[in-house]
């Protein structure tokens, strides 16, 4: 029920931002088509911790900051070995363990390394990901337990 | 301030976000050529439709100021942000389940996280 609310409300918001009618015959199309929306949705059991993540902390918003000044410094990093006269690349896959119980909690993470530029994720398994990193400072194992840290305190209430 | 320091303003801070975004996107394309394989060449992908991307939606929303406009320009980054590494991953993942692995390779940790050794090591 929670979750079907909050889907709700999202919709309406979403709906709301990319319309941005207020006249009261449109308004209530909206909701009209949002609650169908709602109807569907549950019909189709979607309305789990996958498709309305509502367990989340709100301190999600506050770990985005943080990985956006990440991605920045990690992006200068990748654009100097990419304009250094003799590219210093040292290919590697590493393994990099993980601690989040949920499935939510390991692609936020996984989708958190793919996003810094220097470090993809290839594969994962055995509680651990399989990452391929540019050069070695990439691959330095201090930089994926601070964000695993950071990803496993946002995952749950 | 009057409007028109504020408009100057907000036009030095698009010009800001604007001219690093185009450099990053530039570097991003230069990577892509000079690097040598599918590999490297993610990481250069990835300059390009995080940083690039996100920074020149930034200067179109100083651009668009406080309406209508801005907040789609948020949702649009909002969905770059989550779909960009997800096609990233993509890319990668059939990358490694084909079997090609990164020339030059330092390190390979791959057994650990699938159980077997990995195969062609080195090579392609």
């Amino acid at each position: 029920m929670k979750k079907a609310v909050g889907l709700l409300v999202a919709l309406f918001a979403l709906w709301l931002a990319l319309s941005g009618y207020f006249k009261p015959f449109l308004l209530s199309l909206g909701v009209l088509s949002c609650l169908f929306t709602v109807y569907l949705a549950s019909r189709m059991k979607l309305l789990d911790d996958e498709a309305v993540p509502l367990q989340l902390r709100p301190s999600l918003l506050l770990y985005w900051g943080w990985l956006g000044r990440e991605v920045f410094k990690s992006s200068i990093a990748v654009s100097r070995v990419i304009l250094a006269r003799e590219m210093p690349i040292s290919q590697q896959l590493v393994a990099v363990p993980c601690t989040q119980k949920t499935e939510m909690g390991h692609v936020i993470f996984a989708n958190s390394i793919t996003l810094t530029p220097g470090t993809v994720t290839a594969e994962s398994g055995n509680g651990h990901f399989l990452v391929h990193a540019l050069t070695d400072d990439f691959a330095a194992p201090e930089g994926f337990a601070e964000m695993d840290r950071r990803v496993t305190a946002v995952e749950d209430r | 301030m009057d409007a028109f320091t504020i408009d100057l303003l907000l036009d030095i801070a698009s010009v800001i976000a604007f001219a690093t975004g185009g450099a990053f996107l530039l570097i991003g394309a230069f990577g892509m050529i000079r690097l040598p394989d599918v590999w490297s060449r993610l990481h250069a992908a990835g300059i390009m439709d995080t940083v690039g991307a996100e920074l020149i939606l930034i200067g179109m929303m100083f651009q668009a100021g406080l309406t209508q406009a801005t907040l789609k320009l948020v949702l649009i980054s909002l969905f770059l942000f989550i779909t960009s590494p997800t096609s990233t991953h993509a890319v990668a993942n059939a990358a490694f389940t084909a079997g090609i692995r990164p020339v030059r390779l330092r390190k390979n940790e791959a057994d650990r996280v699938i159980g077997e050794s990995a195969k062609r090591t080195g090579e392609s």
